[in-house]
């Protein structure tokens, strides 16, 4: 399909394309070049950082990985990992049997129970901040990664919800009928008939999950403290930091969008669909 | 909300609407349900039961500092919340930023969306080169903004100032001159590759066979998007425009972060976040709270729409 649209779209545009062609470049890197310049600066010394105008050619140093990574990150970035991947875990453990019950067997009224779950999206999270503050005051459980866990997993619930249903209503019902009249059983019919197409809407709904979480940031600061700190919160200790660390403001920033990074340069299709909550394809 | 209950042809044989259930049917009915109560539960005792708590603390006086003062107290809250000069600027802020971005990378998106549906020589890397701003961690990326691009002594654009034009060159402070255009100038960046994403996917999308006909029939390129590209676009346009809103609305990292809400660049999150984090007025930050949600439902509502109408074309 893709490679169709291409062939017919380049022949239309075969004429003085160029210049659309070269302009698509420059807006590109434009958009890249913050970014660029963002991991040229934290391979430059401080005082090189600091120049005005910027001197391109400074020498490369690791000097600000170095001093980063000495003001104690490993932490909070551990925290980070443990509160994205186990909420990954659990969001897929749940929301697989959901999506499950909305789409191949649906249950009556599917939909509005599909509009229940985007609804909570939309809640904006400030108003459930003071409740779940409270509570975690109560509770003793200010400051502790499980908390966070819940929280993302409930954050990112919905997403997986409907990126997994848009999944399983591809599985054609003839398949699963053919299924049925084999005499295959739940189990066989999910692992042999279900699973082989639902693998990569997994692995994408999983995907969103972790970025989404990794990066999360109002929760983990008013909910955590020293002990689970996550990286965006560790982060936050640059945010009024002036003059000289900008090689390792630039350095921190660089390691903590790293794993978003190469996860969303992996799977760039996936991320569409996970975004608009499956709605597009 | 006004959702069709109808089912999709040939997948469902539950039972019609009308006749009562037998014994069977309904052991049925709950082992199609049993899958979806886990969740179902989950979401409602964590999204839910807060929820109902802010709008009960956003009737009573309640502030930590004051302990002895908890009790009651109508709509003194909400009163005070509305009549504040400073939250009634941050509801002012956050429509001006969530509209601006929304807006500003809305149409950008959609520019570089069309130029990216176009075959080209490194059109993959260039796609790539887009999506990399949405892969910065939020709070990265504001920092990202502040201290390399910003910074009146040495961020990149004084620097490129001062290639271009010398010694001399104006070495503007941007964050102090205009601190909400920088914070919505750093978002555009981010949210940008949000809407280019999915409005290419509904650019390729597009039935192009009747696209080619009507080139051969004469119709103009402008045409064909006007007439064609454009309304088979809105239900994208619509979904990227009001799942951008939901994002952006609720933005913290960035006015936290570039301007940490100083400047008159505070907006009702972070209002909220000072009120109830720094303040401790728990009953006037859970009435904002309640304002914002009332907000986003307006905008909600317009979104669940646009989404049930891809919904119900999927589920044909």
């Amino acid at each position: 399909m893709t490679g169709q649209v291409m062939m017919v779209t380049g022949k239309r545009n075969r004429g003085g394309g160029w210049a659309l062609s070269g302009l698509a470049w420059v807006v590109g890197l434009l958009f890249v070049l913050p970014v660029l310049w963002m991991v040229l600066t934290s391979f430059h010394a401080e005082t090189d950082a600091a120049k005005n105008p910027p001197d391109l050619a400074a020498p490369l140093t690791l000097d600000g990985f170095r001093s980063f990574f000495d003001s104690g990150p490993w932490p909070s970035i551990a925290n980070s990992l443990t509160a994205s991947i186990l909420s990954t875990v659990l969001v897929i453990l749940l929301a697989f049997p959901a999506a499950y019950a909305l789409s191949i067997k649906p249950v009556k009224k599917w939909t509005d129970v599909m509009f229940f779950f985007l609804s909570t999206k939309m809640l904006p999270v400030v108003a459930g901040l003071l409740p779940i503050y409270l509570f975690a005051q109560f509770a003793g459980l200010l400051d502790n990664i499980w908390l966070l866990i819940v929280l993302y997993t409930s954050m990112n619930l919905p997403i997986a919800v409907w990126m997994l249903r848009s999944f399983l209503a591809e599985v054609p019902v003839e398949i699963l009928e053919a299924a049925s009249v084999d005499g295959a059983g739940l189990t066989r019919t999910l692992r042999s008939v279900v699973a082989p197409v639902v693998t990569p809407g997994i692995a994408s709904a999983a995907l969103i999950c972790f970025i989404f979480s990794w990066n999360e940031l109002l929760f983990a600061r008013v909910l955590t403290g020293t002990v689970a700190q996550t990286a965006p919160v560790f982060l936050t200790g640059f945010v009024t930091s002036q003059g000289l660390f900008l090689a390792k403001v630039c350095a921190a920033s660089l390691v903590v969008s790293l794993p978003v990074l190469i996860a969303g340069f992996a799977a760039q299709d996936k991320l569409v669909q996970g975004l608009s909550l499956g709605a597009v394809k | 909300m006004s959702v069709d209950t109808e089912v999709r042809p040939g997948r469902h044989a539950a039972v019609p609407p009308g006749s009562s259930g037998t014994l069977m049917r309904r052991t049925g009915d709950w082992a199609r349900r049993a899958p979806l109560m886990p969740a179902l539960v989950f979401m409602i005792i964590v999204t839910q039961l807060p929820f109902v708590v802010t709008i009960i603390a956003s009737f009573m006086n309640w502030n930590a500092y004051y302990p002895d003062e908890r009790g009651f107290a109508g709509i003194d809250n909400f009163r005070r919340v509305l009549t504040d000069v400073n939250t009634r600027h941050a509801i002012w802020v956050t429509i001006l930023l969530t509209a601006g971005v929304v807006l500003i990378s809305l149409l950008l998106g959609l520019a570089i969306a069309l130029l990216l549906d176009r075959r080209f020589r490194g059109r993959g890397a260039v796609r790539t080169m887009m999506i990399t701003p949405f892969l910065v961690v939020p709070v990265a990326a504001a920092l990202l903004w502040k201290h390399a691009l910003y910074n009146p002594e040495y961020g990149l654009f004084n620097g490129v100032l001062k290639w271009i034009f010398g010694d001399n060159a104006p070495q503007p402070d941007w964050i102090s001159n205009q601190p909400l255009w920088s914070v919505i100038f750093a978002l555009v960046w981010q949210w940008t590759p949000f809407m280019m994403l999915i409005l290419l996917a509904g650019l390729q999308s597009r039935p192009l066979d009747v696209i080619e006909a009507a080139g051969i029939d004469g119709a103009s390129k402008w045409d064909i998007f006007r007439y064609m590209t454009l309304p088979h676009l809105r239900q994208y346009l619509e979904l990227s425009a009001l799942l951008g809103s939901i994002y952006v609305v609720q933005n913290f990292d960035a006015v936290f972060t570039i301007t940490s809400g100083g400047l008159g660049t505070a907006n009702l999150p972070y209002t909220i976040y000072q009120t109830f984090y720094t303040a401790h007025d728990y009953g006037r930050a859970s009435a904002a709270g309640v304002i914002v949600v009332i907000g986003t439902i307006v905008i909600a509502t317009f979104a669940l729409r646009s989404v049930s109408t891809l919904f119900k074309e999927e589920g044909r």
